[in-house]
């Protein structure tokens, strides 16, 4: 039977921790300048500075989060389990009144917190300059932006719990995170393109968009770009892309179910 | 709590990882207000058998009970709240200060905040509670450690290594709590390297070898089970030195060497009076006599000789 007390105890341990030491105000620091000065000076390669419509503002900060997003959320995740392990406190914590289960949620809605703290400071005040320079209606547009990075970071935030529980040290924890992050980030997309472009294009039909799906990095872009008929141009796979797959809510399942899963696997891997 | 329930019982317990077993076969009962000191050498299965008394690993086969719940079953969860766990080297959070890192512990145990003054008090940390747990020396940790495994007045105490980094000051006043934690009728299990710490401070002794329990009792009762001379020691004019030895080397069972300032005889216990008599026969020749039974550290390496 789960416990609701003890995972709220962890959970405000670890964002606890992670205010004492800065964590959550340097992180947002860093996506407060990031968005500002992304905002700003993204239009510098067609030879002008300053704000333009918040189409491309939103790219452009599509194009900063994806990579930003994972790679800080899995830091912050990767020695969540296998810390405590080495430090000798997980037996500990585990002795206690507390299931394995209730200390993989606490720590997940612990970090979660400090994430979406961090994000929410971070974009909120770029939301601010941009309130000021763009009219009133842009804003829901850029709170689906918010909202679908936060989602983009707690997929990969429980990404990061899974390789932690299977992970026995930090130190492969830490390069398996990174590593992971290539995976999704970088190499991904370039070998969905590489196919395609072997092949001729010979998989181009709608199933092969799917493959997007087993990306959340591509399940967050697709999510954001698709609203955005301006700037889907810049995205060579969006051509792919179905109208049936195109739906936010569809999508907004698909990152959910990136969130669910790998918290489902890691609880199923964190047995005695 | 049923009285006379055993706090603990392992009964044909084992833990193997593949091939190799970790903990094979053992049985073990510890009495209530008892202090078990569990000894072994390193990978002999000590911390197995602790992490299948806390019901962190289940036994591959056999079982194991706390205050008569099986590890494996829900209602462990409850006992929980009624363990105190104190694990080998311990390593706290480095960004809470001592009195939060208690709150913490104290939040998951169900234990009112108030008791954690207390326990930093009982430990020696009262002034140090508002500092932060990195800028504790080994010491002051491993006594956050100790007061973290109080919390909630606990009826069963698992101390793995717990005086590892404390002064001897420290340790002393650990054996008090100790002792005053048994007096209260706390069950105590705890492991050492440091053999001469325990011998005079645990009731009984568990030594654990390859995974099994190759003897449990009394100092006592695993000294008569070794056969280990026991020493006495005399200080002797040199002068009168071939006189004495001369007396005593028509002594049957007694082993004579030669020391700084006298001689060391070695006996089994069972010819401690034989020699005991020929050493008062020889009166003023011997100036002083001291009488050594073998230590823990000499019963521990005995027994491990036996070892297969």
């Amino acid at each position: 039977m789960m416990e609701l007390s003890p995972i709220k105890t962890i959970a405000l341990k670890e964002f606890h921790e992670r205010l004492r030491h800065r964590w959550v105000l340097a992180i947002g620091i860093v996506f407060a300048v990031f968005s500002l000065a992304i905002a700003y000076f993204g239009g510098t390669q067609e030879g002008a500075v300053g704000f333009r419509s918040i189409d491309f503002t939103i790219a452009s900060l599509v194009s900063l989060v994806i990579y930003l997003i994972p790679l800080i959320a899995l830091m912050l995740g990767f020695d969540a389990i296998v810390g405590e392990r080495e430090r000798g406190s997980l037996d500990l914590l585990l002795s206690l009144p507390v299931t394995r289960f209730e200390l993989l949620l606490g720590k997940f809605f612990g970090l979660a917190m400090a994430l979406g703290l961090s994000m929410v400071g971070g974009f909120g005040l770029a939301a601010v300059v941009f309130y000021r320079q763009f009219d009133r209606v842009t804003l829901p547009h850029f709170l689906g932006f918010v909202l679908s990075s936060l989602l983009l970071g707690l997929a990969f935030l429980s990404l990061a719990l899974l390789l932690s529980v299977v992970t026995r040290d930090r130190t492969r924890a830490s390069g398996l995170a990174i590593m992971l992050w290539f995976l999704f980030v970088l190499v991904f997309d370039l070998l969905l393109l590489g196919t395609l472009v072997s092949t001729s294009g010979a998989f181009a039909g709608d199933g092969f968009a799917y493959l997007l799906l087993l990306n959340p990095a591509d399940v967050f872009r697709l999510f954001n770009l698709q609203s955005l008929d301006a700037v889907q141009t810049d995205y060579a796979l969006m051509e792919l892309v179905p109208p049936t797959l195109a739906h936010p809510g569809a999508l907004l399942l698909v990152m959910l179910g990136w969130i669910v899963v790998p918290l489902w696997l890691a609880q199923w891997r964190f047995k005695p | 709590m049923d009285i006379d329930t055993p706090p603990v019982e392992v009964r044909r317990a084992a833990m193997h990882f593949g091939a190799i077993y970790a903990v094979d076969g053992i049985d073990l009962s510890v009495q209530r207000g008892e202090i078990l000191g569990l000894i072994g050498r390193n990978g002999a299965g000590k911390s197995t058998l602790f992490k299948m008394m806390l019901g962190l690993l289940v036994p591959t086969s056999g079982s194991v009970h706390i205050e008569g719940i099986a590890v494996t079953s829900p209602a462990f969860r409850a006992i929980r709240r009624r363990i105190g766990y104190l694990p080998e080297n311990v390593v706290l959070y480095d960004h809470l200060d001592g009195l939060e890192t208690l709150h913490f512990f104290a939040r998951l145990k169900g234990v009112p905040n108030q008791q954690c003054l207390e326990v930093l008090q009982r430990v020696g940390l009262l002034k140090a509670g508002r500092r932060r747990v990195r800028d504790y020396s080994r010491g002051m940790r491993q006594r956050l450690g100790l007061a973290q495994a109080l919390l909630g007045t606990p009826s069963l105490l698992f101390l793995d290594e717990p005086t590892s980094g404390l002064d001897p000051e420290a340790t002393r006043d650990f054996y008090t709590i100790l002792g005053d934690l048994r007096a209260s009728g706390t069950t105590i299990i705890l492991t050492s390297h440091v053999l001469a710490e325990l011998q005079d401070r645990v009731d009984r002794l568990a030594i654990i070898a390859m995974g099994k329990l190759q003897a449990l009792g009394t100092l006592e009762a695993l000294r008569a089970k070794t056969p280990l001379p026991l020493t006495i020691q005399l200080r002797v004019a040199s002068l009168q030195l071939p006189t004495v030895i001369q007396a005593l080397s028509s002594v049957h069972g007694l082993t004579i060497t030669t020391i700084a300032d006298g001689l060391c005889l070695h006996c089994l216990p069972a010819r401690r009076m034989a020699a005991l008599t020929a050493v008062i026969a020889l009166g003023d020749e011997i100036q002083d006599l001291q009488i050594r039974d073998p230590s823990l550290e000499d019963v521990f390496l005995g027994l491990a000789s036996q070892t297969p």
